[in-house]
């Protein structure tokens, strides 16, 4: 749930997008990171552990972490708490470890 | 090919900006790389008024200081920042390697003054790992800085002043926070802050820690327990408190990679919380012409952070040539400013950790001249 009434802050959110979350279509805003938007719509699980593929959220949501990797655009380990939501972006749980791009 | 750069700042938190508009004031060309989308650090989210005196902004909001010091950086010609720009590396040729959208920059500073702060500390406890569990820093971001409700039902952990002051915001943004948990027999931040949640009916469990966090695919409960006085959990005091979000105010902790890279002298030290780069009076590291400021080289308050970049930008500036005699006079002036700040009983700590840091210096300045 966004925020719309706030004693001290008002949210300039930018122009509102829309992307997918392991396909299904989700609403956002352009000036939000992905964990932003992802959280706006009630989502908490952002992947799961390598080894024992335990359920994993954010933690630090400014990009020290590493605990909200998550497969955007085909780009596997994106840092989601830092990374702006774009139209059309796909966003995706990752299964392992992913593999890098060499493009 | 490489950029040639008078004073890099890296990092454009509290610290970080004063430290370029210190150096700039002098003459001094700086560079800021700063690797999130804008500048401003921590400020950009702390509703909460700061304390210290007018010269810190005391009265002010954090978010407005921080404001103003952006703003402040921006209309200056001598300063140029650099946003999306993560500094990756520093090496032995003085080199300085960023990575800035896809593309990887190198730049040769004459001073580098590193100002990139702290993270936040963890707990262990089985569950930890649960969505749901999240540090008060994150809930701070999302719920500040992105508009979105971070929670429905809160427990806190920490009643340290980001505790309190956390707590207070989740509040004010219509959160229910079900208690603050803290393993110390007293709460640790400022009494205005632990009164108005108080008041506001939340309970603040002293001698208590979390046992365990439970859930299936998020966070559902916290197990908390009682204490005893030797920190260790007595058994039959659990409490089952139902959940859906586990906020950890348990400190933070100095954010050095870049100076282990870079080579400075590290050293433990419990009262600044980590390990921080031995620095001289200057704020100046083991390796000439890489000054720390601010919460990486020990964990303070903003408002010393940002003397201490004021005072590292007029050192570095001076340095270099820029109006010694003015950067002389300035530095002396937030050195003051700081002495200031650490008199009262919260710089107890700060000023025992620098002590032992000034110690560990001095002890192998004497060792170079033995040999």
């Amino acid at each position: 749930m966004r925020l719309s009434e706030h004693p001290i802050l008002d949210f300039d959110r930018g122009e509102r997008i829309t992307f997918y979350y392991n396909g299904q279509e989700i609403e956002g805003y352009t000036e939000e990171t992905i964990a932003a938007a992802l959280h706006a719509a009630g989502i908490r699980r952002l992947g799961h552990s390598h080894e024992l593929g335990r359920p994993r959220g954010l933690f630090c949501a400014i990009g020290n972490c590493s605990s909200c990797f998550m497969t955007v655009d085909g780009e596997p380990n994106v840092r989601v708490c830092v990374t702006k939501v774009q139209a059309g972006m796909r966003v995706e749980e990752q299964e392992g470890k992913g593999v890098i791009r060499n493009d | 090919m490489i950029r040639d750069v008078e004073v890099l700042v890296i990092g454009g938190g509290p610290a970080g900006l004063c430290a370029a508009a210190a150096a700039a004031s002098l003459g001094a060309h700086v560079l800021i790389c700063e690797r999130d989308y804008v500048p401003g650090g921590q400020l950009v989210k702390q509703t909460h008024k700061f304390f210290g005196s007018e010269k810190q902004y005391a009265g002010d909001r954090g978010i407005a200081i921080g404001r103003r010091l952006i703003e402040e950086a921006h209309q200056n010609p001598n300063i140029e920042v650099l946003t999306e720009a993560t500094v990756i590396g520093i090496y032995e040729d003085g080199i300085v390697t960023v990575f800035h959208r896809n593309q990887h920059i190198k730049i040769r500073p004459k001073r580098t003054i590193i100002t990139t702060g702290a993270s936040e500390k963890f707990l262990a406890f089985p569950g930890n790992d649960l969505p749901g569990i999240y540090g008060a820093g994150a809930v701070q971001t999302l719920m500040n800085v992105a508009g979105v409700k971070p929670a429905e039902k809160v427990l806190m952990v920490g009643a340290g002043n980001i505790g309190l002051i956390v707590s207070y915001q989740l509040l004010q943004a219509g959160v229910e926070v079900v208690g603050i948990v803290e393993a110390a027999p007293r709460i640790g931040g400022y009494l205005v802050h632990a009164s108005k949640i108080r008041r506001a009916g939340v309970p603040i469990l002293t001698g208590h820690t979390v046992k365990e966090a439970y859930g299936k695919d998020k966070l559902e409960g916290v197990i908390v327990c009682k204490l005893d006085e030797k920190f260790q959990q007595i058994s039959g005091t659990e409490q089952d408190i139902p959940c859906d979000t586990l906020c950890l105010a348990v400190g933070l902790t100095p954010l050095t990679e870049l100076c282990w890279q870079a080579g400075c002298e590290m050293a433990f030290i419990r009262e600044l919380s980590g390990h921080v780069p031995l620095v001289d009076e200057n704020l100046e590291t083991t390796v000439p012409g890489i000054y720390a400021a601010g919460d990486v080289s020990g964990i303070e308050e903003a408002s010393s952070a940002m003397v201490e970049g004021r005072l590292a930008g007029y050192a570095a500036a001076g340095s270099l040539g820029y109006e010694p005699e003015k950067a002389h006079e300035r530095r002396e002036a937030a050195a003051a400013e700081l002495s200031e700040l650490r008199s009262g009983p919260t710089g107890e700590k700060i000023l025992a950790g620098l002590e032992k840091t000034a110690a560990k210096l001095a002890a192998r300045k004497g060792e170079a001249k033995g040999c």
